[in-house]
């Protein structure tokens, strides 16, 4: 389209525009790809069912199953059953809504089953330019790829069953421009918190933010999925990168991704999608990434975190910060270093695809974590599971004293059964560090899967960098 | 999904004054297991509301008697952040809240409000402040006139967009309109 230079996001949303927003009402948005699991979907179904509609695109919808599943092998595969009845109810009514509207399901003994954000860019389902749509606020992940991608709430799930639309404002554009190399023992999920630590946890709200600069574009696609998959504790609607050669060897010969003739055609368009060079951003900040340490949360929300060197802050007068340091049993000044840890979390859609296992493997490697700690690790999907297993990664955990698991969202959020205790200490490479996030009264420290291997080697809050 | 229309309330205010309270606290992720819409209200801050072994903390405001019948939420800045939940809304609304007012709201949780008949009232700092320090308060929202009426008479307005306010005076659902629009939408699918 000829006219004022646009940005990627600006560009996504026209094409998808079934209807312009106006005074009166809000657009009315195309979705293209609608991922759908146990947790979100059942009241919506429902929804259809009572009003006779059907799913009007049932191949741009995928189901799957993650939230609430078991991750041991006996109750995924056979031998036992399903522990918690309430996760065997909503797997067994997927499994029914699924059959019965038509719409192609990737069941708890599928071979492609997994997170449902680590499986549509595995899949090569997740493509650059698409619209893409789920009941779950990590859907941002997607936008890696350069896609719109955002969570709904479950009668918007219901929404884009009916029509293949959503209707929305417009949000606001919101560029974080990030400049320098990484330095070693610093990852994407390091970055990500600093971004979160600059912007706040409402920073980013009625935004879509963009990620850009060189320190992006040296990132392969697993540490832009990291990025992402966080825009939304920064408050953000979506984050996204722009697609490049990065984004299209990635997506090249993956299952669902276009082929041959397709597949130049797909690229054409891609190529296109990148901000123009004079186009505006509603807001900019900038952030020097050379200058990140790894970092780690010390409260009850994503924004409040700090380098692992560094002590607690002090915020007199705030009674929310008081009250998340009295729930972390923490104090202001002292330093988070050597805190005792319980139980280390490796998994979620943040950190769980085959490159987070490999770093955290690397420290792992010819060591035993901490005796008494406890170690879950849950690969994203079970095809990182089959890979990591081919390159023996399940041995280095295994060896390590940790648990090797099925697939699944898990601990992240404590739905199916694998939570920390009360009042223990987890460092956990997932995504929110919310009061009971993983079990009532569990106290989450978020961090790199690097990170978390260090603490489960010493036992205490370490620094990668110390035993690399 | 009927909803019922939402044009004037009058209540007393529930306060809860923390800044970021996320849909984590609302309703715990282990309430999720439902596959209906229905119940969920008697889970709403099931963490703080309740002692592990299940019995109310007295401390915590909804337990309080003066709390029982207040149908307006007062809450801190970036309310329902997290996780998109639409649980986060359905356990309110069975609760009995009609009404949350913030500084800010998450954008989900925002969104799912609506769809729920919930309604969100953003203020600015002073009155979200009075608000705050003044629990219990009895005050009016107006969804037509788009103002919340202090108990002294002061109206201040809000901000509601015309479409959600069309949809709230009416109890309309939104998914109607999306279906109105079925040829608009085929006619994009032969475009695209």
């Amino acid at each position: 389209m000829a006219g004022a230079p646009q940005t990627l996001f600006d560009k996504v949303w026209r094409a998808h525009e079934v209807r312009p927003e106006s005074a009166d009402s809000p657009a009315v948005l195309y979705i293209d790809l609608h991922l759908i699991h146990e947790v979100t979907s059942p009241q919506a179904f429902t929804v259809l069912r009572e009003r006779g509609l059907s799913v009007r695109r049932p191949e741009r919808t995928l189901a799957t199953m993650d939230h609430s599943t078991p991750t041991l092998t006996a109750q995924v595969f056979g031998g036992a059953p399903i522990a918690l009845e309430a996760a065997r109810r909503q797997v067994r009514e997927l499994e029914a809504n699924c059959a019965e509207f038509g719409v192609e399901l990737l069941g708890l003994t599928h071979s492609e089953r997994g997170i449902v954000h680590i499986i549509g860019p595995e899949l090569g389902l997740t493509q650059p330019g698409k619209t893409i749509v789920c009941g779950d606020s990590h859907t941002s992940t997607h936008g890696a790829v350069g896609a719109l991608a955002f969570g709904i709430g479950t009668t918007e799930v219901g929404h884009v069953l009916a029509t293949q639309c959503l209707l929305q404002r417009k949000p606001r554009t919101l560029a974080v421009n990030l400049s320098g190399e990484l330095r070693a023992g610093v990852t994407a999920k390091d970055l990500i918190l600093a971004i979160i630590g600059r912007l706040g946890v409402s920073g980013g709200t009625g935004h879509v933010i963009e990620y850009r600069g060189d320190t992006i574009r040296a990132l392969d696609m697993d540490e832009r999925m990291t990025v992402c998959n966080m825009s939304i504790e920064a408050g953000a609607r979506a984050g996204m990168i722009a697609p490049d050669e990065t984004t299209y060897r990635y997506l090249e010969g993956r299952p669902r991704a276009p082929r041959g003739e397709a597949w130049e055609r797909a690229l054409e368009a891609w190529r296109a999608l990148p901000t123009d060079a004079l186009a505006r951003f509603d807001r900019e900040v900038e952030l020097d990434a050379a200058a990140v340490e790894p970092m780690i949360t010390y409260g009850t929300n994503p924004g409040m975190v700090i380098p692992i060197g560094g002590a607690i802050p002090q915020r007199c007068g705030d009674a929310a910060f008081s009250q998340a340091l009295a729930y972390m049993g923490l104090a202001p000044g002292e330093p988070i270093r050597d805190r005792p840890v319980n139980v280390v979390f490796l998994g979620s859609c943040t950190n769980a695809r085959l490159s987070d296992l490999r770093s955290a493997a690397r420290l792992l490697r010819g060591r035993r974590i901490a005796p008494g700690l406890r170690m879950l690790v849950v690969p994203g999907s079970q095809q990182v599971k089959r890979q990591a297993e081919a390159e023996g990664l399940d041995r280095v955990f295994l060896e390590a004293g940790a648990e090797w698991r099925e697939s699944g969202c898990s601990m992240c959020l404590g739905m199916n059964g694998d939570v920390v205790g009360r009042g223990e200490y987890a460092v956990s490479t997932s995504n929110r560090n919310f009061e009971g996030r993983q079990g009532s009264g569990a106290r989450t420290l978020l961090a790199s899967p690097l990170t978390a291997a260090a603490c489960a080697v010493r036992g205490r809050v370490t620094d990668p960098r110390e035993l690399m | 999904m009927p909803i019922e229309p939402f044009t004037i309330l009058t209540s007393r205010t529930v306060v809860l004054p923390g800044a970021n309270i996320d849909t984590d606290q609302i309703i715990p992720a282990r309430f999720l297991t439902t596959t209906t819409r229905a119940g969920l209200g008697e889970h709403l801050f099931a963490d703080w509301r309740y002692l592990p072994d299940g019995t109310p903390r007295s401390d915590f405001v909804l337990n309080r008697p003066e709390a029982h019948g207040c149908r307006i939420l007062v809450a801190g800045g970036n309310f329902g952040c997290g996780s998109s939940r639409e649980h986060a809304p359905w356990a309110l609304a069975d609760y009995g809240f009609r009404a949350v007012i913030s500084t800010e709201l998450a954008d989900i949780f925002r969104s799912n409000c609506l769809k729920n008949g919930l309604l969100p009232v953003i203020v600015d700092e002073p009155t979200s402040a009075w608000l705050i320090e003044h629990p219990g308060a009895q005050v009016t929202l107006d969804v037509l006139a788009g103002t919340l009426t202090l108990p002294r008479g002061a109206a201040v307005p809000f901000a509601l967009e015309a479409f959600a306010r069309h949809c709230l005076l009416r109890g309309l659902d939104e998914l109607d309109y999306l279906l109105e629009r079925r040829n608009e939408i085929e006619a994009f699918e032969r475009r695209a």
